[in-house]
């Protein structure tokens, strides 16, 4: 007999996230009779009987917590064999073409298991469908129990049991686990198991002030007592890692003891992603070795059950920051936790459930204009971004991203996939990794590129790895990616016309083979003019101007006529030498930066003049001293176009430090002016009509102080900036695909 | 002495009796070449065994300054030649010496190379045996400029090339890098330092063959000059299809030199060199070629700096003093920064 119903469409972000077992709980709540399953577009249901329309809605409404519904579509269906009840179909074939889920946070269910006292207390690899891991386990799709690392692990019948039961939280949970059939935990000491239980051992180690190794989600962690200025001091030394921040686990009490936080704040801090978020500190709660000379702290939660018990036993905040060599990728392997970790751990933490892929915790912040992803890592990758509209059609593409912050960027029936955060492919074991990224990427994907866009700089390992394909080639500059990147993540509409985009970065080879980097463009992802740029200085001696921020302070000085204040200010370095060099056009290539002339100001106000220890050092002390004076006013330079030249600003920078200004007065009206000086330049471009929208891009505009300058300045206009992807190199590879897509591949 | 002049002039390019004074007087009556045709008629006795193979290379030479501490482009051209020889296995037995001559140039320099020339020849046992000059008009050159040919003999059974390295051997240089590079460096931009800094210009023959003794398997070597130790390994290392790695904490870096670098952005590794050069050989044969260099004067230096791997083929990494490893690219143009 033949039944009137309907064939429900659900595509998004719904396999593997318990969907189907929702469904089917919907469908006896509602009375629906039918069933669901997953295919190669999403989940499929076929449905019949009163209330179907309350049952579509809540579909959406009621989606489990880790699903993104992006439709769903309903149509009218005649149907023959439909079932009495509501059944769970197995996997039609296929289902490989369907998205990953990022890993979760410990949800609140399973949290409460391993605190009670059933089967599951105490138990580090507890989890459900709403929570726990997925890319992070994952090896090959469909996402299978047997495609991930628990394939060693077989299911108990307790567990097997609550697999098979549609209305259990843990129905198809692939990850599976119990004390009687999972993964286990220990704690080493030179290779040699402890005996006891391994998490409290852990905690009695840290509370004697020693580091320990965790094996964590997507790699290890070195991890120490974050109120122990020894310990935290102890964990610097053994790293060489002099001033940069360590990241920091504790739960929400901790994190609110030590940071102001905001209602916004908290629900990003418990979002199932739980990044590393950029708190501002009000107060001394942590060793002040854990960010020398910050106004912030980086705080997650923490976010596996492992994580959970370890703080509960310590019953304080750690240190957690990446158990990796120098500039090395954060280990993952027993192997590598043992050989490589075992000068900076005094004891180890691990486990049996192998990572199958690096993923490093994402870090992110608030500002007083939505959220700001700095790294796009764990919890977030592998995520989608809708391609904009008029990219509906366009052929899968390949971008390879950029030197620093390498991600690759992956696009496909009407979407983008940005990869997890790479690093820096100067080290020979993130290239190893970014190599196998490329082809893991491509297999999980079943991707096969038409063509492969890269940045214009050839000595860019990410522009030879994409060259080296074989297939079409597009070259795009680097600002010009960094712009569609940003416009490209508001959904701006493939001839939505152009943009003025402010792009203030670090530097990216421009076509007339001088380096970018301060630049005002006018374009969209078809192409752009380069209407006003900072005045290039010599980068003097290369990559070393990033490293030694006195070197552009004294470039910039000394166009500006004030060699004698370099002098002055600059005692011990050796100016004569390096201005030899720049006068001999020594290693001394021409840049507009914006990256260095932030480095440039900061050393001329003595902050890390001599040498950064780590990225964006010298910029953000300076943010640190804008953001403790507030808003100021700028420094009045005289109109420009084209080169902007910096000779007024450091005249004026110059005025005030003779007239005893404080360095946070000076700061402040910088970063007011560098906005003032920019904005003034976009609006132009707006209100002459030649520009529908301001865009914010490029890594500058990670600093706080300088986005809310520009926002301040360009009330009224539409502003794009981004709020889902890294302003950084880290969402290069999104531009790069844009722009390659919008200019179609070489004939 | 029918030559009056103290400059260069273009009469001296002619072909008419201006010419044929400065040929004479600067270079013939120095270099001594055999007969006066306008070839070179040899004897290849060496030629005569069985196996024995003939090599033939040739090098054009610019440098400003022409002169520097350590040597000359005169050095420079007889010394790159012989190098060029050297390490292929070759006995270096005579040069040709081509001069490009900028209209202006001072007599007494030209004087002063072709003595160097000379005396670096006779030590290495060669013999300039045939020539050519050319003068051009003033800003055509730059100074002068020398293209010189080698031919040397390759004895039998001896066989150098990428092709025998094998993954474990040993990776020698004879000496500190970047000696010249940074000398020119310094002198090119005038840089306020008190250095003492001199060019490593050397020509290579005798530890060539000190190694070739000392390592009966001797698998490959080559001459670190223009681009550096880098470049000659990322050569090698993708002729030979496997990887290098190369330990920073032995590499042999003159303190003036890495002053330089650190004021400079230079990285040592790119820096040319002219008498350096790099031989690997099975690891059980490395010490006793060190130490057999270290004996001469142009290996006192000698040192095991890394070894072969098959891990990464084609691909030269550093063991870097914080215990990461690093990329060790071939350099593709100019060095731009990269760091955005
Ligand atoms: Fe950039
Ligand atoms: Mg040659
Ligand atoms: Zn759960
Ligand atoms: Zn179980």
């Amino acid at each position: 007999m033949s039944m009137q119903g309907c064939r429900i469409r659900v595509r998004g972000q719904v396999q593997g996230v318990g969907f189907r077992p929702f469904v089917w709980t919907l469908a006896r709540r509602i009375g629906i009779r039918g069933r669901v399953l997953n295919d190669a577009e999403g989940v499929l249901i076929e449905a019949a009987g009163a209330g179907l329309d309350s049952f579509a809605a809540a579909l959406r409404d009621e989606a489990p917590p880790l699903a993104r519904v992006d439709s769903v579509e309903v149509a009218a269906a005649e149907f023959e064999d439909l079932p009495e009840g509501f059944e769970i179909v197995a996997s039609a074939a296929g289902a490989a073409r369907t998205r990953v889920t990022p890993d979760a946070a410990t949800c609140a269910a399973c949290l409460a298991e391993i605190m009670g006292d059933g089967r599951r207390a105490g138990y580090a690899f507890t989890n459900c469908t709403h929570c726990g891991p997925r890319f992070s386990i994952l090896r090959a799709l469909p996402y299978d129990r047997a495609q991930t690392s628990m394939a060693g692990f077989a299911m108990c019948t307790d567990c097997a049991t609550e697999y098979a039961d549609p209305a259990d939280r843990r129905f198809h949970a692939q990850p599976i686990a119990c004390p009687a059939c999972g993964p286990r935990l220990w704690l080493e000491r030179a290779g040699i198991e402890q005996p006891g239980d391994g998490i409290a051992l852990a905690a009695e180690a840290l509370r004697g002030g020693q580091i320990v190794a965790v094996m964590g989600l997507g790699g290890v962690h070195l991890a120490c007592d974050a109120q122990n200025d020894a310990a935290v001091t102890l964990l610097r030394n053994r790293k060489r890692r002099p001033m940069k921040p360590f990241a920091l686990m504790g739960d929400m009490d901790m994190i609110c003891t030590a940071c102001a936080v905001s209602p916004k704040e908290a629900a990003r801090l418990s979002d199932p992603a739980a990044p590393i978020l950029l708190l501002a500190q009000k107060g001394v709660s942590v060793a002040p070795s854990v960010a020398p000379g910050q106004t912030n702290l980086g705080w997650m939660l923490p976010y596996t059950p492992l994580h959970h018990l370890l703080l509960a036993r310590f019953g304080g905040p750690l240190v957690m920051t990446s158990g990796n060599l120098s500039g090395e990728p954060q280990v993952t392997t027993l192997a590598e936790a043992r050989e490589k970790l075992a000068g900076f751990a005094d004891a180890f933490l691990l486990h049996d459930r192998p990572i199958a892929r690096r993923l490093d915790d994402s870090v992110e912040r608030i500002t007083p204009y939505g959220p700001m992803v700095l790294r796009h890592a764990r919890g977030r990758a592998p995520g989608t971004t809708r391609l904009p509209p008029g990219f509906e059609d366009a052929p899968e593409m390949l971008a390879m991203g950029g030197q620093m912050k390498g991600a690759l960027c992956l696009t496909r029936g009407g979407e983008a996939l940005l990869s997890h955060h790479l690093g820096d492919l100067d080290d020979a074991l993130t290239w190893d990794e970014y190599r196998r990224a490329m082809a893991d990427y491509a297999a999980l994907f079943d991707h096969s590129p038409a063509g492969v866009a890269v940045d214009l700089h050839q000595g860019f390992r990410a522009t030879q790895a994409g060259q080296a394909l074989g297939l079409p080639v597009v070259e795009v500059q680097h600002h010009h990616a960094h712009l569609a990147a940003c416009i490209g993540e508001h959904g701006w509409p493939k001839d939505g016309g152009a943009v003025a985009g402010i792009v203030l970065d670090g530097l990216g080879l421009g076509p007339d083979g001088t380096i970018w980097g301060g630049e005002v463009l006018l374009g969209d992802y078809h192409g752009f003019d380069r209407i006003a740029w900072l005045a290039p200085a010599p980068l003097a001696g290369g990559d070393l101007a990033q490293a030694q921020p006195w070197r552009n302070a004294l470039v910039r000085l000394d166009m500006a006529g004030l060699g004698g204040l370099a002098d002055r200010v600059f005692p011990d370095a050796p100016r004569a030498a390096l201005r030899q060099a720049v006068a001999a056009q020594v290693n001394a290539p021409l840049s507009s930066s914006a990256g260095r002339l932030f480095d440039a100001v900061a050393a001329l106000l003595g902050l890390c003049p001599m040498r950064q220890t780590h990225e964006a050092e010298a910029a953000m002390a300076l943010e640190a001293q804008a953001q403790a004076y507030g808003v100021a006013s700028p420094y009045v330079l005289p109109a420009a176009s084209g080169a902007i030249p910096t000779d007024a600003l450091f005249r004026a920078i110059a005025a005030d430090l003779e007239t005893g200004q404080p360095t946070t007065r000076i700061a402040a009206r910088f970063h007011a002016t560098i906005a003032e000086m920019f904005c003034s330049q976009a609006r132009a471009l707006v209100d002459t009509g030649q520009a529908a929208a301001v865009a914010l891009t490029g890594g500058c505009f990670q600093n706080e102080v300088l986005l809310s300058a520009c926002m301040a300045r360009l009330d009224g206009y539409r502003v794009l900036h981004y709020q889902t992807l890294p302003a950084n190199d880290g969402s290069l590879a999104f531009g790069q695909a844009l722009v390659a897509l919008a200019q179609g591949l070489p004939k | 002495m029918a030559l009056r002049d103290t400059h260069v002039t273009m009469a001296h390019g002619g072909g008419g009796r201006a010419m044929r004074d400065l040929i004479a007087e600067v270079f013939t009556d120095v270099f001594q070449p055999p007969g006066h045709e306008d070839q070179a008629r040899l004897m290849v006795d060496a030629l005569q065994k069985p196996g024995a193979r003939l090599a033939f290379t040739t090098d054009s030479f610019v440098v400003s300054p022409l002169e520097f501490r350590g040597g000359d482009i005169g050095k420079l051209a007889v010394c790159g030649t012989v190098n060029d020889l050297a390490v292929g296995g070759a006995r270096p037995l005579w040069l040709s010496a081509a001069f490009i001559i900028e209209e202006g140039c001072e007599i007494a320099m030209l004087r002063r190379i072709v003595a160097t020339m000379d005396a670096e020849a006779r030590a290495a046992g060669v013999t300039i045996v045939t020539g050519d000059t050319k003068v051009v008009e003033r800003g055509a050159a730059d100074g002068v400029f020398i293209t010189t040919s080698g031919v040397g003999v390759i004895a039998p059974g001896v066989d150098l090339g990428a092709a025998h390295l094998r993954a474990g051997d040993a990776i020698i240089v004879n000496g500190p890098l970047g000696d010249h590079g940074a000398t020119i460096m310094a002198a090119r931009g005038d840089f306020a330092l008190q250095s003492t800094l001199a060019s490593d210009c050397a020509a290579l023959h005798g530890v060539m063959s000190a190694a070739m003794q000392a390592a009966p398997d001797i698998r490959a070597a080559r001459d670190c000059t223009r681009g550096g130790l880098a470049s000659a390994l990322n050569e090698l290392a993708s002729d030979a299809k496997l990887g290098m790695v190369l330990d920073e904490a032995v590499l042999p870096l003159r303190d003036e030199v890495r002053g330089l670098c650190e004021i400079l952005g230079l990285d040592p590794l790119y820096l040319a060199n002219e008498g350096r050069l790099v031989c690997f050989t099975p690891p059980e044969q490395a010490e006793a070629v060190v130490t057999a260099l270290q004996t001469l004067p142009e290996g006192q230096g000698a040192c095991v700096i890394g070894h072969v791997t098959d891990a990464h083929p084609g691909q030269v990494r550093m063991q870097t003093l914080f215990g990461g490893a690093r990329i060790v690219d071939m350099l593709i143009g100019d060095q731009l920064p990269r760091i955005c």
